[in-house]
């Protein structure tokens, strides 16, 4: 074995020349399931604009029943959490761990204020009927088939709060490896690949935002 | 700090360059919840569609670091939304145009058809549910 004299050798696996090389790798491998992620997402988005193109007023119609307000603070949440991420990495790139920890703890935060409005706005949706395909029991919308809004709205919401979820668990457990002392400047990649997969969870809201909520 | 010099290279991007783009993200959402509540026909979703993606390009460039990073990410990622932008165009390129052929299909659901029970549901509201009726009718 050719050790060198790097204090670090636990972090540099054995297959990689350098660390710039692991990370480069994994970003690499991060950027392909990212791809995978939109186009998973995309089949939904391919059954929004199919719907909505051949029944514009189902849509319109349906869409006074959601509250721009959650919508607007939704993306608010989102926008602060994806700051207080990138922050977090900038600040472990600098050997910060305290505040590193904090910044994280911070988007956890938002993260869980996010999926507590939502499931308030849906218990509110589902206590009114208003629920998708044959379980919709709703009456106070114009115009037929509302159901299909509703199709929509929790099966695109609904898997974007499943990433939120899951994003979420993996940030507390970043926190426990920072915590540990796991990363530093040297090694960072996991909260680097954690964070493009945060950043594109809340790039996908920014589109569902306006689809769902700010239907003109 | 700079302990470890050979991985601290490369692109740390200023903390406040973070700031700034998640300030212009906030005030893009301020900006396309008001312009959302001018009617403006079809422009709204025009307007919306066109601020959400200046949102996501902020998005991907700075805290994604497309900006910075090796432009192979960025190739990968403009391929994987030109890939979903050919399957959902060429999707409405055949769903927009069957109403030419058979204008009953032109739509995926029927307008009058409403599923929801209805007082007047009972009275034959659901012309759909008729072919059905008979194998798994409740009973009466």
């Amino acid at each position: 074995m050719n050790m060198n004299d790097n204090p670090h050798t636990d972090a540099l696996q054995h297959h990689f020349a350098d660390m710039e090389q692991q990370r480069e790798s994994a970003k690499l491998g991060m950027w392909l399931f990212l791809i995978t992620e939109l186009l998973l997402f995309g089949g939904l988005f391919g059954f929004y604009t199919f719907y909505r193109a051949s029944n514009p007023e189902i849509f319109y119609n349906a869409h006074s029943t959601l509250d721009v307000k959650f919508g607007a603070l939704y993306t608010v949440v989102l926008i602060l959490s994806s700051i207080t991420f990138a922050l977090a990495i900038y600040h472990i790139r600098e050997n910060k761990r305290k505040q590193t920890l904090m910044l994280l703890g911070a988007t956890v935060l938002f993260g869980v204020i996010f999926l507590a409005v939502k499931g308030f706005e849906w218990a509110h949706h589902i206590h009114l009927g208003q629920l998708p395909g044959k379980y919709y029991t709703f009456t106070g919308i114009q115009g037929t088939n509302p159901h299909i809004f509703y199709s929509a709205y929790y099966m695109m919401t609904g898997l974007h709060s499943l990433h939120v979820l899951g994003g979420l668990a993996v940030i507390l457990w970043l926190m426990v490896r920072t915590r540990r002392g796991d990363f530093s400047s040297y090694y960072f990649v996991p909260l680097e690949m954690t964070g493009l997969y945060w950043h594109l969870v809340d790039m996908i809201w920014i589109y569902l935002f306006p689809l769902f909520y700010l239907v003109g | 700090m700079a302990v470890h010099a050979d991985n601290s290279k490369g692109h740390s991007i200023p903390s406040k360059v973070y700031l700034r783009v998640g300030a212009a993200l906030l005030i893009l959402t301020a900006i396309t919840v008001a312009v959302a509540q001018i009617p403006l026909g079809g422009f709204n979703l025009v307007v919306a569609m066109i601020i959400a993606t200046a949102k996501a390009t902020l998005v991907a460039l700075f805290f994604m670091h497309l900006k910075y990073d090796n432009r192979l990410y960025l190739l990968i990622f403009v391929i994987a939304l030109a890939t979903l932008a050919v399957f959902i165009i060429l999707t409405l390129f055949d769903t927009l145009n069957r109403g030419r052929i058979l204008p009953e299909v032109a739509a995926p659901i029927r307008s009058e058809a409403v599923i929801y029970p209805l007082d007047s549901a009972r009275s034959g509201a659901i012309p759909t549910e008729d072919t059905s009726s008979g194998s798994n009718a409740p009973e009466h």
